[in-house]
């Protein structure tokens, strides 16, 4: 497992791209996963960046590792901050027919990444919102 | 990302060149905003976007709108693979009217 600890600052999210990413190619995984990987990376990010700090910026700590599912492998990547207990899991999802004077934007990004990922979970523990999510490798 | 335009009578080309995130999104705004006002077709073209996450999918859907309500139009073209994905599992390919 590696791990990182980041300011929770938009302009940190290529620091977290290249955390997240990096090792994935060596593993064989195309760059379409890669992609699905980097893209979950980054709404969840910036949703801590937009949402979590109020008036101080705190940080992010993230995980990353390579887990053994049976036979198979996945990855598991998690993010934990210290901000407003929150979980963007509970918000509905956005209504994919609504017309577009009606369309809204927001809860589009979890819902990407629920899409994305095999699984995506919440928990709050000491104080932190933890918010992991995982994706079998391709091979 | 990179972004180049090419005005020809009352048609404008956008060609939208890389990568769309949350980092250089508000330059992607301001871009389109000022390319839309000065031709009413307006065409974007992603064959050379690669990633596109919600912040850009947030600015396509605002430069729709406002080309929309102004009663101009607006086509987005050559959609790869990887972007597709992401108008399709959001439901934007209904909204955007993409040329495919």
């Amino acid at each position: 497992m590696k791990d990182m600890t980041i300011k929770a600052e938009t302009e940190n999210l290529h620091a977290v791209f290249d955390f997240v990413v990096d090792g994935l190619m060596e593993l064989q995984q195309t760059p379409t996963f890669i992609r699905q990987c980097k893209l979950s990376a980054e709404e969840v990010f910036l949703n801590i960046c937009s949402y979590s700090y109020e008036s101080e910026i705190g940080s992010v700590y993230i995980t990353r590792d390579i887990v053994n599912k049976g036979s198979d492998k996945e990855v598991v990547i998690s993010f934990s901050d210290s901000g407003i207990p929150f979980n963007p899991l509970t918000a509905d999802d956005p209504d994919l027919t609504a017309e577009l004077e009606d369309r809204q934007i927001g809860g589009l990004g979890i819902f990407l990444v629920k899409e994305l990922m095999d699984e995506v979970s919440y928990e709050y523990e000491d104080g932190h919102n933890i918010l992991t999510m995982k994706k079998a490798l391709e091979k | 990302m990179n972004i180049a335009e090419h005005l020809d009578n009352d048609t404008i080309t956008v060609d939208i060149i890389g990568e769309v995130d949350g980092t250089n999104v508000g330059e992607l705004e301001g871009a389109l905003k000022a390319s839309i006002s000065k031709a009413p077709n307006v065409i974007i073209d992603l064959k050379e976007l690669n990633y596109v996450s919600s912040a850009g999918l947030r600015v396509f859907l605002l430069i729709r709108k406002l080309t929309a309500s102004a009663g101009h139009n607006m086509v987005i073209k050559n959609v790869t693979p990887d972007v597709m994905e992401i108008f399709t599992v959001t439901g934007f390919v209904k909204l955007l009217n993409i040329e495919t």
